[in-house]
């Protein structure tokens, strides 16, 4: 799900300066701010949808920023529905994005009851 | 299974004076207010740092982003300064998730959980973004003001497409003018707020002389706007932001006249409500405001609730701003050390007056910037339970079928039910409620909220104290 | 005997007290039966119990003198739960299975089936090892066994009580809200419930307020020692699916089922303060950590699943934890249906026929003599 980054850095912050550390994103590197949150450093790097709604199966995105919408929600460290943006980036951080329900299966229906 | 051992500073047991939850400007002048009075405080927040919403990374902040964002953010500097000098506890990555009646704090932090008892309590979680829901709101690509500002301040991270700001109040035309600051292109601001009424706005006419720094500073940034040429359009109705899986337009009504832009950002704003979560779940009384078009806490003159011991300070109290909020908090530190007998025998008057005096303002902009109906009650297709996808129309059908209050169309629909516990719908659902079955909102009422405020594995409940 | 029509009575022929499902179920019957019901509620049908317990359609595990009734409403009521309310209350056929986690659950297990057989009883079957794997492939392999029965399943409690109060208005049944009963009179032969907002008269009067249904008992002369408690319950968020049955073991407290959605509900004696007056009770998620560790114990991959919410509403527990269904020993023209002890969820289709039948009939086709009101008093 690759898309154009809708946000970026102001000069000066580049995501490959000095004290920057390494997350793995679905498998790929990418570098963030220690001193920001992974919702931040996501965003910044182009991944803007992070999960599907299990309900109507929509992709979805950081909307609030600040841990009351739970839209960010995330897999880290191979821990489901962790809120990206209240998570601060480390080095070696797993992070799993578009994830309906945890280890959701493509056959997996979701209705409301 | 007890907590392995893990370094705090303290012994999880042990009974303190005051617990303050929410380290923005209102916590930390409670905090700081309490300490100096001799009080043994504890200062509890979610982020990393201090600073709260509006003084986000405050700390550790640079030259270029203070320009951008403005003399009022840079003020935060001082009140965190003071916390890290004054040698307060403070307890970062702290998530609360229950309070109990005899005020212990139940915090996860570190993924462990800890309880906190106290003799006191103040919360000052704060203000969230009014729920904006409108067709295509949960799309990715929409995000809200504060969203915008917050990655500004957290980040040092702006738009890099052109950007459509919609809505209105203050803090979107500021989000304006700062991302103008930064070089971000904004393609278009939409003013959905219903034209200025100068009729109305002359019976607020003292409020507006008392205000007027306020009032100026709205004014200089609607200059600021205006003079870069940015499309500005007012009276808008009708917004409806579309795409696929993704924002590609926005489509609305101004002055009566459709219009449609290519976009794939829009930033939605139409004011902030006080954060309710954590005094509706402790089921102290709240009441609702006509004005505010919101849930307030009824409050004393200190600041306390109807449970005593416990405070309120700042947004989380009534929108007030950011000075407002520090001047709560100081006079529910200081509320706080009288009642537990520190000796002061301040009655907290210089406070109220100098809150009263910058709270003048607030009914002209509250009227000014009163979000629309159609915005707050929207019609029948669009989601208000972004969680649970649940509809304007599906809410209204239970109303129909007898349904007249939230908790009974929580388990009907389950709207609500979902994992921000009805944070970004609960406003509307009472709202929709109330409008449908012609009753007021005080006699709705709001969502029954109950702990985990919020998420806890089970494995850290299994681990719990 | 059935009540005559009696001008002086007002409008109805039988007053129930509580729309919870007993209550719900009961006036629905009546009106089936021909009579005028009419249905007085404190806060709105189904707040309590019947709105916020585990949804469990269980004749697994039960007292033996419920076991024809639990039987009974499975069969009759809930397999066929459409054709007499309009709706299947979500009832969901997944069969429950009590696991034994070791050998002394085994021997208990094994005891119980016998037990029951000798009664006459065959629904709950002993499975081993290999058939809880096949049942539930994700349980964790210390499992040993457990007792199965194929034909129970679970319910959405709140979808099953607005359908029969649906059923019961299509009838008929007038329901008031919002009305707490205050007291209740036998004066000239009329039962009286006075409420802020008036006073209701019938000549028969159906105790099914729950919770609160012992004063009302120790009212009209049939005190009974039950207690009002609190009991919570939690759901997830949601997993992938992993388990069909409801799942319950036999050495500790557990309730556990996965809906379609795919969240999971957990409960299971969870106790937590509840003021009853005040008709509140109180969440207390410490409470629960022995609850979270055994779901952990049976299903580690779960761990990291995080708790979405939690609830609690009040219910009556009986000394002896089963229920008060009979008519009233002191007073005329009054039935009681009430005390469940957090089991009434799946007998209360029954319920509303045994209460009609008591009514109409003076008499009930299933053997109640164990839930007399009287049971209680000194021999």
């Amino acid at each position: 799900m690759a898309s154009k980054a809708l946000f970026k850095y102001l000069p000066g912050h580049q995501a490959g300066a000095a004290g920057t550390v390494s997350v793995l994103v679905n498998g790929a590197v990418v570098r963030m701010s220690p001193a920001s949150s992974l919702a931040a450093g996501l965003l910044a790097a182009g991944i803007t949808a992070v999960r599907v709604s299990p309900v109507g199966q929509g992709a979805r995105a950081p909307y609030c920023m600040m841990g009351v919408c739970f839209e960010c929600m995330v897999d880290v460290n191979g821990r489901p529905n962790q809120q990206a943006c209240l998570i601060t980036p480390e080095d070696g951080m797993e992070v799993t994005t578009m994830q309906a329900a945890p280890s959701v299966l493509d056959a997996q229906e979701a209705k409301h009851v | 299974m007890s907590n392995p051992a893990i370094p705090l500073n303290d012994a999880p047991s042990q009974l303190r004076d005051l617990v303050v939850i929410g380290a923005g400007p209102a916590g930390m002048a409670a905090a700081l207010a309490a300490q100096r009075r001799g009080l043994d405080v504890l200062l509890l927040d979610e982020q990393p740092q201090v600073g709260g919403q509006i003084y986000r990374s405050i700390t550790q902040t640079d030259a270029q982003r203070e320009r951008i964002l403005g003399a009022d953010y840079v003020y935060g500097k001082s009140l965190a300064e003071q916390v890290r000098a004054s040698g307060l506890t403070h307890w970062a990555g702290a998530s609360v998730w229950q309070i109990d009646p005899d005020k212990t704090v139940h915090v996860l932090r570190n993924d462990r959980t800890t309880r906190i008892e106290t003799k006191s309590l103040v919360i000052a979680t704060g203000a969230m973004e009014r729920p904006f829901p409108v067709p295509g709101w949960t799309l990715p690509g929409v995000m809200t003001a504060g969203a915008g500002q917050i990655l500004l301040k957290n980040a040092a991270v702006v738009p890099q497409v052109p950007v459509v700001l919609a809505g209105c109040g203050p803090l979107l035309y500021l989000l304006a003018a700062q991302y103008l600051r930064a070089g971000v292109e904004i393609r278009a601001v939409l003013d959905t707020s219903a034209g200025t009424d100068w009729r109305l706005a002359i019976r607020h006419a003292s409020s507006l002389l008392a205000g007027w720094g306020y009032v100026r500073k709205g004014l200089g940034l609607l200059r600021e706007i205006k003079s870069a040429g940015i499309p500005f359009f007012k009276d808008v109705g009708g917004l409806r932001i579309e795409g696929e899986d993704a924002v590609r337009q926005v489509r609305f009504t101004s002055a009566g006249h459709s219009q449609q832009i290519d976009c794939e950002l829009v930033l939605l704003h139409q004011g902030v409500v006080p954060n309710t979560q954590v005094s509706w779940s402790l089921r102290a009384e709240h009441h609702w405001d006509d004005e505010q078009l919101c849930w307030l806490p009824v409050l004393d003159s200190w600041g306390q609730t109807s449970l005593p011991g416990i405070y309120i300070a700042g947004d989380g109290a009534g929108i007030g701003g950011a000075l407002v909020a520090e001047m709560q908090g100081a006079l529910a530190g200081i509320g706080v050390a009288n009642s537990l007998g520190f000796g002061t025998s301040e009655d907290g008057a210089q406070q109220r007056a100098q809150i009263a005096q910058h709270l003048r303002i607030r009914p002209f902009l509250n009227q000014q910037y009163r979000p629309k109906d159609e915005f707050r009650i929207p019609a029948d297709e669009v989601v208000v339970c972004r969680c649970e996808e649940v509809t304007a129309g599906a809410i209204r059908e239970q109303v129909q079928l007898g349904c007249v209050g939230p908790n009974q169309t929580k388990s009907f629909s389950r709207c609500g039910m979902g994992p921000c516990q009805g944070r970004q719908c609960g406003l509307t659902v009472t709202e929709i409620i109330a409008k449908e079955a012609n009753l007021p909102p005080q006699e709705v009422g709001y969502y029954r909220i109950r702990p985990p405020l919020k998420s806890l594995s089970l494995a850290q409940l299994a681990a719990g104290v | 005997m059935v009540a005559l029509v009696n001008p002086a009575s007002g409008s109805s022929d039988v007053l129930v007290i509580g729309g919870g499902l007993q209550g719900l179920s009961s006036a629905f019957q009546l009106a089936k039966a021909g009579l005028r019901v009419r249905l007085i509620e404190a806060e709105y049908c189904g707040r309590h119990a019947s709105g916020v317990n585990a949804g469990g359609v269980r004749t697994l595990g039960r007292h033996v003198a419920e076991i024809p009734l639990a039987l009974a409403a499975r069969e009759q009521l809930w397999h066929r739960l459409a054709d007499i309310i309009g709706s299947d209350g979500g009832f969901v056929p997944s069969g429950q299975l009590q696991v034994a986690e070791n050998e002394a659950d085994e021997i208990k297990a094994k005891a119980r089936v016998a037990m029951l057989n000798g009664l006459g009883f065959f629904h709950e079957q002993w499975v081993d090892q290999q058939q809880v794997r096949e049942l539930v492939p994700s349980i964790s392999p210390h499992v040993v066994g457990g007792i199965w029965a194929d034909r129970d399943g679970y319910a959405l409690p709140y979808k099953v009580a607005t359908a029969y109060r649906l059923a019961a208005e299509k009838l008929g049944v007038q329901i008031v809200e919002q009305a707490p009963v205050l007291r209740v009179d036998h004066q000239a032969g009329m039962w009286q419930a006075s409420t802020a907002q008036g006073a209701f008269h019938a000549p028969w009067l159906v105790n099914t307020a729950g919770a609160w249904a012992a004063d009302f008992a120790a009212q009209v002369g049939d005190p009974v020692p039950m207690v009002a408690g609190g009991l919570m319950l939690m759901v997830t968020q949601r997993v992938a699916p992993f388990v069909k049955p409801v799942l319950g073991a036999m050495g500790r407290p557990l309730s556990f089922k996965q809906f379609d959605n795919g969240t999971v509900l957990i409960g299971g004696g969870l106790r937590c303060e509840a003021d009853a007056s005040q008709r509140h009770a109180m969440v207390d998620l410490n409470r629960m950590p022995k609850s979270a560790q055994t779901v952990i114990d049976l299903f580690p991959h779960l761990r990291d699943v995080s708790i979405a919410r939690a609830w609690t509403g009040i219910e009556g527990f009986m000394p002896d934890e089963i229920p008060v269904i009979s008519p009233s020993a002191s007073a005329d023209n009054l039935v009681h249906a009430f005390g469940f002890s957090a089991h009434g969820f799946e007998l209360s289709p029954m319920t509303g026929c045994i209460v009609a039948e008591l009514v109409t009939k003076g008499t009930s086709s299933l053997p109640i003599s164990a839930f007399r009101v009287d049971r209680f008093a000194a021999a």
